[in-house]
């Protein structure tokens, strides 16, 4: 008995380890390295004296820092917002269209998550060539006589953020569509035929039936989106720049995060302690989040 | 027996071929010039039929993430062997962390050459000259002479001579000016160009990096005034326009002017050779006034001090060191060399610009501020789009630059 118990654990442990040491190399060692970067002072690229949590401080307390990180973590917020509200609620609609089976909505499934697929860089970069003033966007709102509307989409400081956010909803839609798709598709069809013989309307049995019973992806969803909007670079980089431009307006933890640890040719000379710090609370601010999401979703998960 | 013989054979034709592969010394070095490229390597074919020994690899990345590149890769012990390095805040980096190998012993040319260029290769903690200067830069208006062929226009002396032109391309249909200001450097760059003559070129400049005047002082919000009345000049949507928009009006002949550095004029001359531009500093307050031009070291070649192959590095060095690397970058990259005694003839734009160096002054925050962080540059160059979008005002811009400054900068501090 005792026996068998040995062989099932070495089994077991024969498994998980390829995957363990992948994560401890890749994933869990330079988190370590970061926390433990970010409590000494350096001057350039060479590690000084042990400072505690005078980086954090900084950070927090010091200008220029605090203005610059509390205004990254304000675009973060934004950007979490947004894609919550227009990229979600649009890719569960779209998900409950498709369970719908409309006209060609195989086809619609594919054009959708097709964007999914692109590479994200290679999508801001077209992007950002066609927000620039005379080019797409705005030579079609010129051709549709909305000449009014044109704008300097990414060069301007109330609409640049929004605009990057809307490329990524156009890039990301697809995700949670075929997610959403996939639970709706896989509610028992004899509860919602129940509810029909009933009287009830579509939209009731949306709420009533299909939400409860697909928050579990709903829940998979939501941490993605916090993991995600915590973690926005590429875009910025892209289609604004390092720098956040214009005037920080663009500015997320993850580049001011970039520029502040490894400095860059205006932002001037690597602040690896500093860098290292914000590293370390991008990295609590989204185990927080999403434990918290998914403790308080997980409550409301129905048991079929 | 045969088979045994060829066997032998080809082992010992192996073994030659193996030791003459082993003999080259393979040098890797990097540029933030991917537009010069195909130049480059024109010149590194040269030093490579001088030095038969050693090749040459040249790998060129994007301008604005070089630094970073370098960084990370120095950092994790790899990196080139030789690489463009940047001067004064960005030399300091790589030399105080002890990635860059003092050149003082390895590159003699150095001595002969000029004080103005070796300030922005030399390390301002313990005076070691860590880069061969490359060339100086210079911060000017383009214009093109044909629009200003076509309209009559004159250039201008002073300011309202420069915005009555402005106006005039401006009416004729022109984008009077090519620049935008999605990119903050570029504005920057518009800054060393036009600020100069009205913030008080080098008078100003040394009180502010002494500490006896700052940022605040009236003369240089007026200066970033000043800025601020070209936005009625620069193309519709000028917050979108990013630095390749600004380019290819200028060199597509669409816009009349071009505020830039006198780095731009190869890469204009190889997209469109039948551009015709003439240049022209910055104009002045009033009629009969000094035309001051901002000017700085561009940047330097330097040795990665782990490199194992430093004898071959060091020949490389010379060999940048030399008039052959001087004359070429003059006569194909358009740029002033740093090299003493480069020939000059072979470009009268290089001529030209040298004459508009009579009355110079170190271009502002990359000269003085860009050792620490927040540099004066980024600064600036956050705060200046917010001035030119019309969501921030030169009071506030000017608050930003000193306060920012003013959290590592000593001499603010008293």
């Amino acid at each position: 008995m005792m026996h068998k118990k040995t062989t099932e654990r070495l089994w077991i442990a024969f498994f998980v380890s390829p995957a363990l040491v992948i994560v401890s190399t890749i994933i869990l060692l330079p988190l370590f390295m970061s926390l433990y970067n970010s409590l000494f002072s350096w001057t350039q690229l060479i590690r000084h004296e042990f400072v505690g949590l005078d980086n954090f401080k900084r950070i927090f307390a010091t200008e220029p820092y605090k203005t610059r990180f509390f205004n990254a973590m304000g675009n973060n917020l934004t950007w979490l917002l947004f894609t919550m509200l227009v990229q979600n609620t649009l890719g569960l609609m779209v998900g409950y269209f498709l369970s719908r089976r409309i006209r060609g909505s195989e086809f619609y499934k594919r054009v959708i998550f097709i964007p999914v697929l692109f590479s994200i860089v290679a999508v801001g970069f077209l992007w950002g060539l066609y927000l620039k003033p005379n080019v797409l966007l705005n030579g079609f709102l010129k051709l549709l006589g909305a000449g009014q509307l044109t704008r300097a989409w990414l060069g301007d400081e109330s609409l640049a953020t929004f605009s990057i956010i809307a490329v990524n909803i156009w890039r990301w839609v697809g995700f949670p569509s075929l997610v959403f798709l996939a639970a709706i598709d896989n509610v028992p069809s004899e509860y919602m035929e129940a509810a029909w013989l009933d009287g009830a309307r579509d939209s009731t049995v949306f709420f009533r039936i299909i939400v409860p019973l697909i928050v579990p992806s709903i829940l998979i969803i939501t941490v993605l989106t916090i993991v995600g909007s915590l973690n926005v670079f590429e875009q910025i980089y892209t289609m604004a720049s390092l720098d956040g431009s214009p005037n920080y307006s663009t500015d997320t933890i993850g580049t001011l995060f970039y520029r502040t640890g490894f400095g860059s040719v205006d932002s001037g000379n690597p602040e690896i302690g500093v860098g290292s710090a914000i590293g370390v609370i991008i990295y609590f601010l989204t185990l927080v989040a999403s434990l918290i999401s998914i403790m308080s979703l997980g409550r409301k998960e129905v048991e079929l | 027996m045969n088979i045994k013989r060829l066997c032998i054979l080809s082992i010992a034709m192996m073994m030659v071929l193996g030791t003459a592969f082993a003999q080259k010394t393979e040098l890797n070095f990097w540029t933030w010039r991917p537009e010069d490229t195909e130049k480059y390597e024109v010149l590194l074919d040269s030093f490579e039929k001088q030095n038969p020994s050693i090749s040459v690899t040249l790998t060129a990345f994007k301008n604005t993430e070089y630094n970073t590149i370098l960084s990370a890769a120095l950092a994790g012990g790899s990196g080139p062997d030789v690489f463009q390095s940047r001067a004064y805040g960005g030399l300091e980096t790589f030399a105080q962390s002890g990635y860059m190998e003092p050149l003082d012993a390895w590159v003699p040319e150095l001595k002969a050459f000029n004080k103005a260029p070796l300030g922005g290769a030399t390390s301002i903690k313990d005076g070691k000259v860590y880069g061969v200067p490359f060339a100086s830069q210079t911060l000017f208006v383009f214009y093109n002479k044909a629009i200003y062929k076509e309209l009559g226009l004159k250039i201008p002396e002073t300011w309202d001579q420069f915005t009555a032109n402005l106006a005039a391309c401006k009416k004729a249909g022109y984008q009077a000016l090519a620049n935008g200001g999605k990119e903050g450097w570029t504005l920057e760059v518009m800054m060393g160009a036009l600020a100069p003559n009205f913030y008080g070129a080098n008078d100003f400049f040394e009180a502010v990096v002494k500490g006896k005047t700052n940022f605040l002082d009236p003369r240089f919000k007026g200066a970033v005034d000043k800025l601020k009345e070209l936005t009625l000049y620069m193309p519709d949507l000028y917050m979108g326009v990013s630095y390749t928009d600004m380019q290819s009006a200028f060199i597509n002949e669409m816009a009349a002017h071009f505020v830039g550095g006198s780095f731009e004029a190869g890469y204009f001359s190889s997209q469109n050779p039948k551009l015709d531009f003439g240049i022209f500093p910055g104009p002045a307050a009033k009629a009969g006034d000094p035309h001051y031009v901002s000017v700085y070291a561009d940047g330097n070649f330097s040795m990665n001090a782990a490199t194992k192959k430093k004898d071959a590095a060091a020949k490389l060095l010379r060999f940048f060191a030399s008039k052959e690397t001087g004359n070429f970058f003059i006569k194909e990259l358009k740029q002033v060399s740093a090299v003493p005694g480069a020939d000059t003839s072979s470009s009268p734009y290089i001529t030209e610009v040298l004459s508009l160096q009579k009355y110079n002054t170190p271009y502002m925050f990359l000269v003085g501020f860009r050792y620490n962080q927040p540099t004066g540059s980024a600064l600036f160059q956050s705060a200046i789009q917010g001035v030119m979008a019309g969501t921030l005002s030169s009071a506030d811009l000017c608050k930003q630059v000193q306060d920012g400054i003013a959290t590592y900068y000593e001499p603010f501090k008293k």
